[in-house]
C-alpha cells in the first residue's frame, strides 16, 4: 500500500510542480493546492499505514491508527488553508488592482527597479 | 594604560577634539592647536634613545581580548623608535607646514587635521604594535585615513579617482596580511611579534603554511609600500593637498611595507625565496619607478615616481641585507652592509622627500601651476627654494655634500657584495644587482636634474602662469629648511645618527647575529678611497648629465614603449570588466520572471537531492512492513492521479477548479479509509471553502481574456518529472529505512488516564501539544486580518485621487 501511496503523493507532486511553473497567477495556486495535499499525504503514509482502529479509545481495539501524524495533519491542514486562504485575497485583489492573471507581466511599477 | 598607550592612543583623542576647536576658535588657524602634539610626541620618543641604545626593549601589555591571544602590547626597539621619530618628527613639520599651505577660510581645516591626526595615531600604533591583529588594525586605519586624506577635495573627479584606487590596492594588499598572519598564528600558534620571531628554527621552514604566510605577508607590504606592480596608486595619490603628500606618501605610510618587511626578516629572512622575492621586486620597483619619473610633466608625479623608486631601492638593500643571516655572529659582518645602507636611506629619504614635496608645494602656491612645462626661470624670484630644491634633488641624485651620497655609496656597496655571498645561485645572477641599481642611479640623477632645473633656469614664462611668482612666506619655508639643513648636517656628521639609530635598529632587523650584549658598530663616512663605488658615481653623473642635455633627443623611447605597458591600462581594464562582468552575469539569471527563479529552486533540489541519494547509494525498497492493498484505496488512487492529470490539460480555470475540488475529497476519503475520522471531516469542510475562494478569484477574473491551456514547455515538465520522483524516491527509501518504532504508543496508554479523552487526536492537539494549536489559531488570525487589510485599505489608490 506505501509503494502505491509514494506513487500517487509523486504525481501530485509532479502536477503541482508543472501548475506552480505556469504562467497563470490562478493555476499557481492550484499547484499549491495540489501540493499540500502531496504534503499531507505523504505524513500520513510516513506514519505507517498499518490496518487498526481509528484513534479513539472506545473503539477498545487492540490496535490503533498512530494518533501523531494525523494531529499534524491536522494543523497542517489549517495552516495551509489560512495561507490559501491569503494568496487567494491576494490574487483576487491583484487582478482588480492590475488588471493581469500573467506572472510573466507582473514586473513592478517604474521606479520600483 | 602606561604612559606609552597614552602617547599612541594621544592623537585619537586630539582628533575628537578639533571639531570643538576648529569651531569656537575660528580666529586662530587650528593647525597651531594641533601643532604641539606633534613635537611633544617627538620630544617623549627621544627619551627612549639611551634605552634602545643598549639594545634594552620597552614593552607593555594592555589586555584587550585575552581568551583569543589578542592584547594591545607596545614595544619599543630600535626599529620602533626609527619609525616613531620619523613619524612625530615629519609630523611636527607637515602640521607647521600645513599652516602656512592651507588657507584658513577656504578650506575644511577640522576634517583635514583630524584625518591626519587619524593618520599619525594608526601609523604610531603599526609601528609599535606587538600583537600582530592590533598591527593589522592599525594597519587598515592608515589606509583609510590615507583614503579620505586622498580624497579631501572630493569634489574633484580626479581625487575621488585616486583615492578610491589607493584605496582599492592597499586594502587589497591588507586583507592578504591579515591571511598571512592567520596563517603564522597557525604555524606558531601566537600571534605576538616577538614571540613568533624567536620561535624561527629550520622546522618551521619546512612547514607548508611557510611560503604561502611569506607570500601573503610581503603581498600587504608590497601593496602598501608601491612596490611593482602594485605601484599605481602612488601617482595618483599625488591629488591629495601637498602636505598630505609630504607626509603619507613619502616619508611615512609608504613606509609601512619596508617597516613590516624588515619586522619580519629575522623570521622569513634565512629563506631564499624571502631573498629573491624582496630584493627582485625591489630592484624592479627601484628601475621602473626611475625611468618612468623621466618623463613625467606635473612636479608632483615626478616625485611620486621617484618615491616608488627610492622605496625599491629599499626595499631591495633589505632583501639583500637578509641574506647576512647565514653569516654566522659577526656584528661587523662585510654583509650587513646592506641592512645599514636601506635604514640609512630610509631616513634620509625622508629628510630630503619631504622637503622637495614642500618645495613643490611652495611653487604651486605661489605659481598656480605644477607643470614643468609651464615653469621656467623661477630663480631669480624664490632664491630660497631654489637653494632647497637643489640641496633636495641633488641628496636625491646621490650628490656630494648630501646625505643622499653616502647611502648611495652604501647601496651601490652593498649590491657589489651580492656577488660575493656564494649564496642562493648568486654567482651568477648576482652580476645583475649591481647593474640594474647603476642603470637605475643613471635615471634618478636624470630626474632629479629635471627637477632643480626645468622650474628654476631656462626662461620665464609669465603668460603661462596664473600668478605672478615670488617667494614663500617664512612660515611655509621652516620646514623645508629643517630638512634640507638635516640633508646637510647628516652629510658631514653621519655618525649622529649611526650609533644612536641605525644600530639598534639594526639589531632588530638581524636580532641573530648579535650574541649576548653585543651591539652593532655602524660607522659612516664620506671618504672610502678610491673603490668601485665612487667610480660608479663618477659613471652616473658623467652619463646622467649628458642624458639630461640630451634629452629631448631621445625622449621619444617613451612614446612607444611605456604606454603599452601601463598598469594603469590594466587596472582601469580590471575594474571596468569586472564591472561589466557582474553587471551581465546578474542581469542573465536575475530576469524578474518568477518562472525562472522557480526552475532555479526546483532543479536545485531534484539534482541536490538525487545526487546525494547516488553517492550515498541511499535507495532501498523494503517490502517486509507494507500495508496490504485494498479495492478501494486502488479505486482511490486512479481518481486522484486522473484529477491531477486531468488539471493539467483543462483548458478552463473552472474545470481546474472543480478538479482540484475532486482531488481534496478524494482525499478526504483517503483519511476515512485511513483511520482518521477528524481529518475527514476538516479536508471536507475546508476543501468546501477552498473551492468557494477559487470560485470568487475565478469570477473576479479580466473578462476580456481567452481561456487557454497551459502553453506546453518541455523544461516545465522534466523540471516536474524530476520532483515526483524524487518525492517517490524518498518516501520509499525513507519507509524502508525505519530505525526506531513510534512514540505513540504513550500517547495511546495516557490519553485517558492522564489527560481524561478518548479522542486521541483532539487530546493531542490541545494537551500533550497544545503550544501547536495556539500558534495555529495565531496564524489563522494573522490571516483573517491579513486579508481584511488587504480589502479595506486602499492608500495608493486614494493617493491617486
Amino acid at each position: 500500500m506505501e509503494i502505491l501511496m509514494a506513487i500517487v503523493i509523486g504525481v501530485l507532486f509532479m502536477s503541482a510542480t508543472y501548475l506552480m511553473l505556469s504562467k497563470s497567477l490562478l493555476r499557481i495556486i492550484v499547484g499549491t493546492g495540489l501540493l499540500s495535499h502531496g504534503a499531507h499525504l505523504l505524513l500520513l503514509t510516513m506514519g505507517g499505514l498499518k490496518k487498526g482502529a481509528a484513534p479513539l479509545l472506545g473503539e477498545q481495539a487492540s490496535s490503533y491508527a498512530d494518533p501523531i501524524p494525523q494531529a499534524l495533519i491536522l494543523t497542517a491542514i489549517v495552516i495551509s488553508f489560512g495561507v490559501t486562504a491569503f494568496f487567494l485575497v491576494l490574487a483576487y485583489r491583484t487582478y482588480q488592482e492590475l488588471g493581469t492573471d500573467n506572472t510573466e507581466r507582473l514586473r513592478g511599477t517604474e521606479g520600483n527597479d | 594604560m602606561s604612559l606609552l598607550h597614552w602617547a599612541i592612543v594621544s592623537p585619537f583623542i586630539f582628533a575628537i577634539m578639533v571639531p570643538i576647536v576648529y569651531k569656537y576658535f575660528r580666529k586662530i588657524h587650528t593647525g597651531w592647536f594641533i601643532l604641539p602634539l606633534p613635537i611633544l610626541l617627538f620630544s617623549y620618543f627621544l627619551s627612549f634613545l639611551s634605552n634602545t641604545r643598549e639594545n634594552q626593549v620597552t614593552s607593555e601589555t594592555l589586555t584587550w581580548i585575552p581568551s583569543l591571544g589578542i592584547d594591545f602590547t607596545v614595544k619599543v626597539d630600535g626599529l620602533g623608535l626609527l619609525f616613531t621619530l620619523l613619524i612625530t618628527g615629519i609630523g611636527s613639520l607637515v602640521v607647521l607646514y600645513s599652516i602656512y599651505y592651507l588657507g584658513k577660510n577656504k578650506e575644511k581645516l577640522n576634517t583635514f587635521y583630524t584625518y591626519l591626526l587619524l593618520f599619525m595615531g594608526a601609523m604610531l600604533g603599526v609601528v609599535l604594535s606587538d600583537n600582530l591583529i592590533v598591527l593589522y588594525l592599525f594597519w587598515e586605519l592608515t589606509s583609510f585615513s590615507s583614503f579620505f586624506l586622498i580624497g579631501f577635495w572630493y569634489d574633484r573627479e580626479k581625487s575621488r579617482y585616486g583615492a578610491q584606487k589607493s584605496m582599492l590596492i592597499t586594502v587589497f594588499g591588507g586583507l592578504c596580511m591579515l591571511g598571512g598572519i592567520i596563517l603564522l598564528y597557525l604555524m606558531t600558534g601566537t600571534y605576538r611579534l616577538s614571540e613568533i620571531i624567536s620561535l624561527v628554527s629550520p622546522e618551521l621552514f619546512e612547514h607548508y603554511l611557510f611560503i604561502p604566510a611569506m607570500i601573503f605577508i610581503l603581498l600587504g607590504a608590497f601593496t602598501k609600500s608601491a612596490q611593482f606592480p602594485f605601484h599605481i596608486w602612488l601617482p595618483d595619490a599625488m591629488e591629495a593637498p601637498t602636505p598630505v603628500s609630504a607626509y603619507l606618501h613619502s616619508a611615512t605610510m609608504v613606509k609601512a611595507g619596508i617597516y613590516l618587511v624588515a619586522r619580519f626578516t629575522p623570521f622569513f629572512g634565512e629563506s631564499p625565496v624571502w631573498f629573491w622575492l624582496v630584493s627582485g621586486v625591489g630592484l624592479l620597483t627601484l628601475f621602473w619607478g626611475s625611468f618612468n619619473a623621466v618623463k613625467q610633466t606635473d612636479l608632483k608625479s615626478i616625485l611620486a615616481f621617484s618615491t616608488v623608486s627610492q622605496l625599491g631601492m629599499i626595499m631591495s638593500l633589505l632583501g639583500v641585507g637578509s641574506a647576512a643571516l647565514h653569516f654566522e655572529s659577526i656584528p661587523d659582518s662585510y654583509f650587513t652592509v646592506a641592512t645599514t645602507a636601506a635604514i640609512f636611506h630610509l631616513f634620509n629619504h625622508a629628510t630630503f622627500k619631504g622637503s622637495l614635496f614642500m618645495v613643490v608645494g611652495i611653487i604651486d602656491h605661489e605659481t598656480g601651476t605644477r607643470d614643468i612645462r609651464k615653469l621656467g626661470g623661477l630663480m631669480t624670484f624664490m632664491p630660497i627654494t631654489f637653494t632647497l630644491s637643489i640641496i633636495g634633488a641633488f641628496s636625491m641624485a646621490g650628490l656630494p655634500p648630501f646625505n643622499g651620497f653616502l647611502s648611495k655609496e652604501m647601496f651601490f656597496t652593498g649590491m657589489v657584495r651580492v656577488q660575493e655571498m656564494g649564496l642562493f645561485n648568486l654567482e651568477t645572477w648576482g652580476i645583475l644587482f649591481p647593474i640594474i641599481a647603476w642603470i637605475a642611479s643613471i635615471f634618478t640623477f636624470v630626474y632629479s636634474m629635471v627637477l632643480v632645473f626645468k622650474p628654476f633656469t631656462g626662461k620665464y614664462q609669465p603668460e603661462k602662469l596664473e600668478k605672478k611668482p615670488h617667494e614663500a612666506p617664512l612660515g611655509m619655508l621652516i620646514s623645508p629648511i629643517i630638512l634640507a639643513s638635516l640633508v646637510i648636517i647628516i652629510f658631514f656628521f653621519p655618525d649622529l645618527l649611526s650609533e644612536s639609530i641605525i644600530a639598534p635598529a639594526m639589531a632588530s632587523i638581524l636580532p641573530s647575529l648579535l650574541s649576548g650584549t653585543e651591539t652593532f658598530h655602524v660607522h659612516i663616512s664620506a671618504w672610502h678611497g678610491f673603490t668601485i663605488e665612487l667610480f660608479m658615481t663618477i659613471g652616473v653623473v658623467a652619463l646622467g648629465t649628458i642624458l639630461f642635455l640630451t634629452r629631448e633627443k631621445w625622449k621619444q623611447v617613451y612614446n612607444i614603449f611605456p604606454e603599452k605597458l601601463a598598469f594603469n591600462r590594466l587596472y582601469n581594464g580590471l575594474i571596468e570588466s569586472s564591472q561589466r562582468l557582474s553587471h551581465t552575469f546578474t542581469n542573465m539569471y536575475m530576469n524578474g520572471s518568477i518562472r525562472s527563479y522557480l526552475i532555479y529552486i526546483f532543479a536545485f533540489f531534484t539534482v541536490i537531492l538525487a545526487t546525494t541519494l547516488a553517492v550515498k547509494d541511499a535507495f532501498t525498497v523494503n517490502t517486509t512492513n507494507l500495508a496490504p492493498i485494498g479495492v478501494y484505496e486502488v479505486l482511490l488512487s486512479l481518481l486522484i492521479v486522473i484529477g491531477c492529470i486531468a488539471i493539467l490539460f483543462a483548458k478552463s480555470r473552472l474545470t481546474s477548479i472543480i478538479l482540484l475540488g475532486a482531488v481534496g475529497y478524494t482525499v478526504s476519503l483517503f483519511y476515512v479509509l485511513f483511520r482518521a475520522p477528524d481529518l475527514a471531516l476538516t479536508q471536507l469542510v475546508i476543501e468546501t471553502v477552498s473551492v468557494a475562494l477559487f470560485l470568487l478569484c475565478f469570477y473576479h477574473l479580466p473578462k476580456k481574456r481567452n481561456e487557454e491551456r497551459i502553453r506546453f514547455k518541455l523544461t516545465n515538465l522534466l523540471i516536474s518529472i524530476g520532483v515526483g520522483t524524487m518525492v517517490t524516491l524518498i518516501a520509499l527509501s525513507a519507509h524502508s529505512n525505519k530505525l526506531f518504532d513510534s512514540i505513540s504508543q504513550y500517547y495511546v496508554e495516557n490519553t485517558y488516564t492522564e489527560a481524561a479523552g478518548k479522542n486521541m487526536v483532539n487530546v493531542i492537539l490541545v494537551d500533550f501539544r497544545g503550544f501547536d494549536t495556539m500558534f495555529e489559531i495565531t496564524v489563522l488570525a494573522i490571516a483573517a486580518i491579513g486579508i481584511f487589510s488587504m480589502i479595506r485599505l486602499r492608500l495608493a489608490g486614494r493617493k491617486e485621487r
